[in-house]
């Protein structure tokens, strides 16, 4: 069951309505009904990019970081195999178990398998991308398995029966009279109360009973050290350590490219992580697990899932150095505008928009032409992977494999004719001005999209060309 | 030093008064300007909606009108980030490669080739200067908020030489205003609330005129502004740096 899209009114009630597969531009249109809600939504997270301009200036070696950072990716990338068999080595020695899934259905089976080993049905799972790009919430409920997201807002959505719209802030399209209404209808606290510490002290009782009855937890991976076997779980809320530290089995899932060389390496990387993703200093809890105490047992699934295809698109491969820290996200006037299920992916935003195509190119076809290349993603993210390029990459690449609308490609030929014949271009001119001056009802017209909203230029009567061939001897 | 200047098709067939200050003001500099007539199109509409290998017919084009000029001008970031880092012409690499590292937008050729120092204009107006985002991130026109780096602006040093002008400061300086090629019409709902928004910024700071380096984004910009009934307009920054004559 998926829950993307919905109509007008379904943004407001959350009800999924039916699986239609649509594209960015209709869902943000979609979004854009509501101009308010638009301006809040845009406000809210330019909010936390100037939040992140602020704490970043701060740091006058802030480029050099990035420039470190990147360089460190890169060596990860193009020594990924050496370095994950070594963290394997390491990680089996302090007496982790390590799984290898090269899809979600592997990886959803491995965690499936341990549940019912331990024979538990209910888990409590802090915050994953990863876990969302797999599906495993819906396939562990197929499974009869309760899952709890212990994050905050990935439990506001979870209870909202939605993906979340951004990988760091899950919930940040909902506001909070919406939050107090879920929590009316799910945890029973009183109707209309709307009192954000009100509603996570309730949150943080409900969460804790959950904590504590739980044997099996679930958290992600920021960092995976391939020097000594152990991993980091960053979190502001301590949702992780809670749920791994009461539980005895703690399971951990990566994605291969979370590998990182040494420990020495995380001073670079926990510095940009969350100056980058709300402009904080660093997380609250940068957590370091590395293994199971005594009598418990601590497992790390390392996830493929289309991962090695995309190392081997030499224009798309340094996509993987990303470090889920969301910054792409809050710069982009476009998310900021269309929301971040209008990108019906698990991850949304810019960094969405350049791994979805990999994943499946024909049903993420539009995601790559959701953006103006303004460049502001590439110039915040941490890591520096070249974005707003690669968005323009995938375009050639997605038309090259034939998933370009008809009308478009029809379009696309006959400009490319007129704009390669200097005389079908110079009659071509004439005739369009002297129709939007004498017949301007042919182009102020609904079919035209830009008219809907925006005047067109006021044509000149003759063109720059025709001027200087009559001021200038050519 | 002799310029061959290329003025973009939308901008040639709209904006004339825009390549008109152009070239004109690159006469009073004392620069030898000529316009290849058969010129057309940089290729990016196509390049940008993902139809690159159909440009062929446009790079051939554009290598036959330019290469023989010590420099190529334009006034217009996007068009010359476009030739900057996509101009191919298998018949003529060495060509192509020579345009691509001699063309300049506009101003910088003002700042960067002729080192400008002063100008003759006068423009006693509240002006709001837009950073198209493929002249200011994709050739570096001026500094870009996201980056921790020194400030500088190279058309906002130009526009400080002209006389009487005020330029207004804005809520958020280097902000997108949707236009993005293709973009316009494709996410139309997106593109025009990323206008209205940038507009808004201008109109709340008291900009009379709306200037920038291209004419694309202030061409989307002035469609918002006429179908807002408001009287703020629009100008490329050659013609306020040219001391153009104001058009009624």
């Amino acid at each position: 069951m998926r829950y993307w899209l919905y109509n007008t009114n379904e943004l407001m009630t959350n009800e999924p309505m039916n699986n239609e597969v649509k594209d960015h531009a209709e869902l943000a249109e979609i979004f854009n009904r509501d101009e308010a809600r638009v301006d809040w939504h845009d406000e809210t997270l330019w909010w936390i990019r100037a939040k992140r301009d602020k704490s970043v200036h701060q740091i006058p070696e802030w480029e050099a970081l990035r420039d470190t950072a990147s360089q460190i990716k890169n060596n990860v990338l193009s020594n990924m195999e050496s370095y994950l068999i070594q963290f394997e080595a390491n990680a089996k020695a302090n007496g982790i178990t390590v799984h290898w899934a090269a899809d979600g259905k592997e990886h959803n089976k491995i965690v499936h398998d341990i549940l019912t080993r331990h024979g538990v049905n209910r888990m409590v799972k802090s915050k994953s991308m990863l876990t969302e790009e797999l599906h495993l919430n819906e396939y562990l409920a197929e499974n009869g398995i309760d899952v709890i997201d212990s994050d905050l807002g990935e439990r506001i959505v979870q209870l909202a029966k939605e993906p979340p719209s951004h990988i760091v802030l899950p919930c940040i399209h909902k506001k909070k009279e919406e939050i107090g209404e879920l929590f009316h209808q799910y945890l029973g606290t009183p109707a209309g109360n709307a009192d954000p510490q009100f509603l996570t002290e309730t949150a943080r009782h409900h969460l804790r009973e959950t904590f504590l009855t739980r044997k099996v937890a679930l958290t992600g991976v920021n960092f995976a050290v391939a020097e000594t076997g152990e991993f980091v779980v960053c979190t502001n809320e301590g949702n992780a350590d809670m749920g791994a530290h009461l539980a005895d089995v703690h399971i951990a899932s990566m994605g291969f490219e979370k590998i990182i060389p040494e420990r020495k390496h995380l001073g670079v990387f926990l510095r940009l992580l969350t100056r980058s993703a709300t402009g904080q200093p660093i997380t609250t809890y940068s957590s370091h697990f590395s293994k199971p105490r005594e009598g418990e047992e601590m497992h790390i699934i390392i996830v493929d899932n289309g991962r090695t295809v995309q190392l081997g698109r030499e224009e798309f491969r340094n996509s993987l150095k990303c470090i889920r820290c969301g910054a792409c996200m809050n710069t982009c006037p476009v998310y900021r505008r269309s929301g971040g299920h209008s990108y019906h992916n698990a991850i949304s935003g810019p960094i969405g928009a350049i791994l979805a195509p990999n994943l499946d190119m024909e049903k993420y076809a539009d995601l790559p032409f959701a953006s103006t290349l303004c460049g502001s993603c590439s110039n915040v993210c941490p890591v520096k992977i070249d974005i707003h390029d690669q968005l323009y990459k995938w375009r050639q690449v997605i038309v090259k494999n034939g998933y370009a609308t008809k009308a478009k490609k029809a379009g696309m030929q006959v400009m490319t004719f007129t704009l390669s014949n200097p005389a079908v271009y110079h009659t071509g001119g004439k005739i369009g001005r002297w129709v939007m001056k004498h017949a301007p009802f042919a182009v102020n017209n609904k079919l035209n999209p830009w008219y809907k909203q925006r005047d067109m230029p006021t044509p000149p009567n003759e063109s720059f060309g025709e001027w200087y061939a009559k001021n200038r001897k050519g | 030093m002799t310029v061959g200047l290329f003025i973009p098709c939308y901008v040639d067939q709209f904006y004339p008064g825009a390549a008109i200050a152009c070239l004109e003001l690159l006469e009073k500099l004392g620069v030898t300007v000529a316009y290849p007539k058969n010129q057309t199109c940089c290729g990016q509409p196509m390049a940008n909606s993902g139809f690159e290998h159909l440009t062929h017919g446009c790079d051939e084009l554009f290598v036959k009108n330019f290469a023989e000029f010590d420099y190529i001008v334009a006034p217009s970031g996007s068009c010359v980030l476009h030739i900057r880092d996509h101009l191919h012409d298998e018949a003529n690499p060495e060509k192509a490669a020579h345009i691509s590292s001699r063309i300049y937008e506009f101003t910088s050729f003002l700042t960067d080739v002729l080192k400008v120092q002063s100008l003759p204009a006068k423009f006693p107006h509240k002006v709001g200067v837009h950073q198209s985002c493929h002249g200011q991130r994709g050739l570096h026109l001026s500094s870009m908020s996201e980056l921790v780096a020194p400030s500088f602006s190279k058309p906002g040093s130009l526009l400080n030489m002209v006389e009487g002008i005020e330029i207004v400061h804005l809520g958020r300086n280097d902000e997108c205003c949707g236009f993005g090629g293709t973009f316009c019409v494709a996410e139309e709902a997106v593109s025009v609330k990323m206008g209205k928004d940038r507009v808004a910024d201008h109109l709340e700071h008291g900009a009379e005129y709306i200037t920038g380096v291209d004419m694309s984004c202030l061409m989307h910009m002035e469609g918002i502004l006429h179908r807002q009934g408001s009287k703020v307009k629009v100008m490329h920054i050659a013609e306020i740096l040219n001391g153009s004559p104001l058009t009624p």
